[in-house]
């Protein structure tokens, strides 16, 4: 519990060194009035066109897909990874370390053909 | 495998007078000042570092010029920039647009909260550290995404989407690797990590690992790069592409903390390396008893610093002599490379941990 006091701690004083950098540059940074352009969205100076706020093709989608898929695995992997080494020096008690180590295998290979598929699938090309 | 002590005087000082919550949090603010300052001073120190390291490289001359040795550039950098006026282009989600910058330098603080800089000097060691690390550094992403789209620019918000896909594609392959170390050291909190690695140098998770400790270190490098947005793979801010990305609205001071949190970040993923592969604070030991006897007496620090360093300018070698990626040879290196090769790394990993093929 402690631990997680100092981290809320540095939260805070993480926002708040950024936070005062930001507002002590207000205070000292000069101020110059919009004579025309100047608050215009920049687009290699030509006039700014709607906003940016429109629909488009995100062709990173997919691959925020995969990634949550791989993400968690690695979540789940955590705690087999972590008792392996304990396993194979018999700290674990009953737990042999094949069977950590054939579980992780199963698991990465899983995944592995979850990757593969998605290779096939042209999940992984650009058009 | 001798005892190191976990507790600072200045610790055991307030924990002794003070009431259990206040002496955490007074510990916090101890810490969190030190951090500041050192967060303060390594990114002044690394801004020119870089400019000398790329003056050297690519024949620059401004920079070795400003002050003795160049010494003054980043304090003119850093005037100049909080000096500049904080412009808030017309359209933008306020709330969005200045909330952005404060998250990447927060989630650098936050990861720098668990990094062992010396036997002592640790502000928490957590049981999951590893996983605690990756969970916030996914802060700067959503600062990234946040200021992205905050801008209303056309430029940042593809340069955003840019950098988004590209941070969680390489955070996939980084932690692999540094699960690749979990496994061998059977724990998470990063100074049971460094604590695995004692004795002579063939004992840090590299070597001690035979091929797989290497792998890891070579792919952990070079997905942390992509995760720090450098060159050779700082596609969200490609100036000959999308002018300056994710940060094109950004001026003055709210530039400076994406900025800043850059470099620091860069610190934290080098002092993360050390830790992981190179022994952390262990001092070098080369197996010979006189010469390790004297190379004992540096202190920790010392160590964790030189160490940290020497992966720095790794990383700036990088940046200042490959040329950039594009967006999707970027994202075919990560899917078609780098994340099945730490996949199988991974399983030759737990195949030499379940056997015991590792350097005793």
């Amino acid at each position: 519990m402690t631990e997680y006091i100092i981290i809320g701690v540095f939260a805070l004083v993480g926002l708040l060194f950024a936070g005062a950098a930001m507002v002590f540059s207000r205070i000292v940074a000069p101020r110059f009035p919009d004579t025309g352009k100047k608050l215009d969205a920049y687009e290699s100076g030509e006039d700014a066109i709607g906003t940016a706020r429109i629909q488009f093709k995100l062709g990173y989608y997919l691959f925020a897909l995969v990634f949550l898929v791989f993400d968690v695995e690695a979540i789940f992997l955590f705690p087999a990874l972590a008792n392996l080494g304990p396993a194979a020096d018999g700290e674990a008690g009953q737990i042999s370390p094949l069977f950590v180590w054939g579980e992780i295998v199963v698991f990465v290979a899983v995944l592995g053909f979850a990757l593969y598929y998605a290779w096939r699938k042209k999940v992984l090309e650009w058009d | 495998m001798t005892e190191i002590p976990a507790n600072n005087p200045v610790g055991d000082f307030l924990r002794a007078n003070l009431p259990a919550p206040w002496a955490a949090i007074g510990n916090g603010l101890i810490a969190v000042a030190a951090l500041a300052g050192l967060v303060t001073v390594t990114a002044i120190f690394l801004i020119w570092l870089e400019r000398k390291v790329c003056a050297h490289f690519q024949a620059r001359l401004g920079p070795t010029r400003v002050g003795p040795f160049g010494l003054l550039q980043p304090i003119a950098d850093a005037i100049k920039l909080l000096m500049k006026e904080n412009v808030k282009p017309r359209g933008v989600d306020a709330l969005a647009y200045f909330l952005a910058p404060l998250l990447p330098i927060t989630g650098s603080f936050l990861v720098l909260a668990v990094i062992p800089f010396g036997p002592t000097l640790q502000v928490v060691d957590l049981q999951a550290g590893v996983v605690y690390v990756v969970a916030v550094s996914g802060l700067g992403i959503l600062g990234i995404l946040i200021g992205g789209w905050g801008s209303n620019n056309k430029y940042s918000l593809l340069g955003s989407m840019r950098s988004g896909a590209q941070l969680f594609s390489y955070e996939l392959s980084m932690v692999l690797c540094m699960l690749l170390i979990v496994m061998g050291s059977g724990t998470a909190s990063l100074r049971e990590i460094v604590l695995s690695q004692q004795g002579p140098f063939w004992h840090w998770w590299i070597i001690k690992m035979p091929l797989a400790g290497v792998a890891a270190f070579v792919l952990f490098m070079v997905s942390s790069t992509a995760e720090l947005n450098r060159g050779p793979l700082d596609l969200s801010e490609a100036e000959s592409e999308l002018t300056g990305g994710f940060h094109t609205e950004y001026t003055g001071i709210s530039f400076s903390m994406f900025f800043l949190a850059e470099f620091v970040n860069m610190f934290a993923s080098a002092g993360l390396g050390a830790t992981l592969f190179l022994g952390g604070f262990l001092p070098v030991q080369l197996g010979y008893a006189p010469v390790d006897h004297a190379l004992a007496m540096l202190p920790g620090v010392c160590w964790f610093f030189a160490k940290t360093y020497s992966l720095i300018f790794l990383y700036m070698w990088f940046r200042w002599t490959f040329p950039r990626l594009r967006i999707d040879h970027l994202l075919s290196l990560e899917w078609k490379f780098l994340l099945p090769a730490s996949m199988a790394n991974m399983l030759l990993g737990a195949t030499l941990v379940a056997f015991r093929w590792i350097i005793p």
